[in-house]
């Protein structure tokens, strides 16, 4: 392990004096990995996210999201659903972009682990979630799910091959 | 080719632009090989098979036909991390993180990591399970160790969406969604890293609750 360890630090120091033209006099140090992208929820957190701030999203960490981006996801919300009053969970538009403007998935060790499951709400992610359906419904379904019927389902409710049972879950390739 | 920015993209266009037009959609555009590595398309936390277990997924790549499958590689400079908050402050008390080394994908943690935020480092003794990476067109290759298994590979993607519809819609050309739809993401494959973990592992409080993230680092020195 400890040869393995040295071995490391030497190729992280190589490449470090690569990469810096000017680092001749500066210490090997521990590979660093800076943040390229992020993702919590399934698309709806992205989809209110301008293009010119993509990278600032991806970049901010979760706890500084809502105030950097609370009130802009609010103006996309009420682009997308000029007439959002609330949805089928109860929330305004402050209080729906204010849970969606910080990008985590909520999770939980006790429920099933659900997007969302007529019961179950936000307690996971399950491969078989119908999230897309979810989000148009919380998006445009007003606050009983009935507004705009063409919006609140793709109608594609299932993906085209069959989960496994066990690890590792996902299908195979095509 | 994110579908998340492929969304984004057009969501974009349509709040920019109030008439129909059709907008040039990036996910025409093919990035960058180095940078495919970067892209996470999809999140997943669920119970595993044993519901003392928690199942992590990250894909990556996303869109990949089974033609570019065989090629699609991890990328080693590229580190994949999920981010545990178990105290509901949404900053991470816990990451997993996973990087692909000489062919295996080696797994560290869960465990404390020495800094939050955008930059990360890999503690070497939080090492706790690694497997080859899984070649196109064969069985699933896990690593398992320390109660922590892995997989790595090419897999089907199970996201599903007509997303297509969903374009022409905020494109202005659709009104409503059709019935059925259709799946775009029908016959594609992503890059998948799958983590199963014991949830006695992630400290959670008495209500059970964590919030989850994924990252993705570029090595920057």
């Amino acid at each position: 392990m400890k040869l393995k360890i040295g071995l490391y630090s030497m190729l992280a120091g190589t490449m470090f004096f690569m990469a810096c033209k000017k680092g001749e006099n500066t210490p090997a140090t521990q590979q660093v990995y800076e943040q390229q992208d992020q993702m919590g929820r399934p698309a709806i957190n992205t989809v209110f996210v301008s293009t010119g701030e993509k990278d600032m999203f991806n970049t901010t960490t979760p706890s500084a999201m809502g105030a950097a981006f609370g009130a802009k996801f609010k103006s996309k919300l009420l682009a997308l659903n000029a007439g959002y009053t609330t949805n089928l969970l109860g929330l305004n538009a402050d209080q729906f972009t204010g849970v969606l403007a910080t990008d985590v998935l909520n999770a939980s060790t006790i429920a099933p682990t659900t997007f969302y499951d007529g019961t179950n709400l936000l307690t996971g992610r399950a491969l078989a979630d119908d999230v897309i359906d979810v989000e148009l419904i919380l998006i445009f379904g007003g606050p009983d799910a009935s507004a705009n019927p063409g919006l609140t389902s793709d109608n594609v409710s299932a993906n085209d091959k069959a989960f496994l049972t066990s690890f590792p879950y996902l299908a195979t390739p095509h | 080719m994110k579908k998340r920015k492929v969304l984004l993209t057009v969501l974009a266009a349509a709040v920019a632009v109030t008439g129909g037009i059709i907008y040039a959609a990036d996910h025409l555009d093919a990035p960058a090989v180095s940078n495919q590595a970067t892209d996470i398309t999809d999140v997943y936390v669920f119970r595993g098979e044993n519901t003392n277990n928690l199942v992590f997924v990250a894909n990556t790549q996303g869109l990949l036909s089974p033609s570019a499958t065989g090629a699609a590689k991890f990328d080693e400079k590229t580190l994949i991390e999920f981010n545990i908050d178990n105290t509901g402050d949404n900053v991470e008390d816990l990451v997993i993180q996973a990087i692909v080394m000489n062919g295996n994908m080696r797994v560290y943690g869960p465990y404390k990591p020495t800094a939050t935020g955008t930059r990360s480092t890999i503690s070497a003794n939080a090492f706790s399970v690694q497997a080859k990476v899984t070649p196109y067109g064969q069985a699933a290759i896990i690593g398992e160790e320390n109660g922590i298994k892995v997989f790595a590979g090419p897999r089907d993607d199970p996201f599903f969406f007509d997303l297509g519809q969903y374009q022409k819609i905020i494109g202005g050309t659709a009104t409503s969604f059709n019935n059925p739809g259709t799946d775009t993401f029908k016959g594609t494959n992503v890059m998948s890293i799958v983590i199963e973990v014991p949830k006695s592992k992630l400290g959670a409080g008495s209500s059970g609750a964590l919030n989850v993230w994924a990252e993705s680092k570029k090595a920057i020195n």
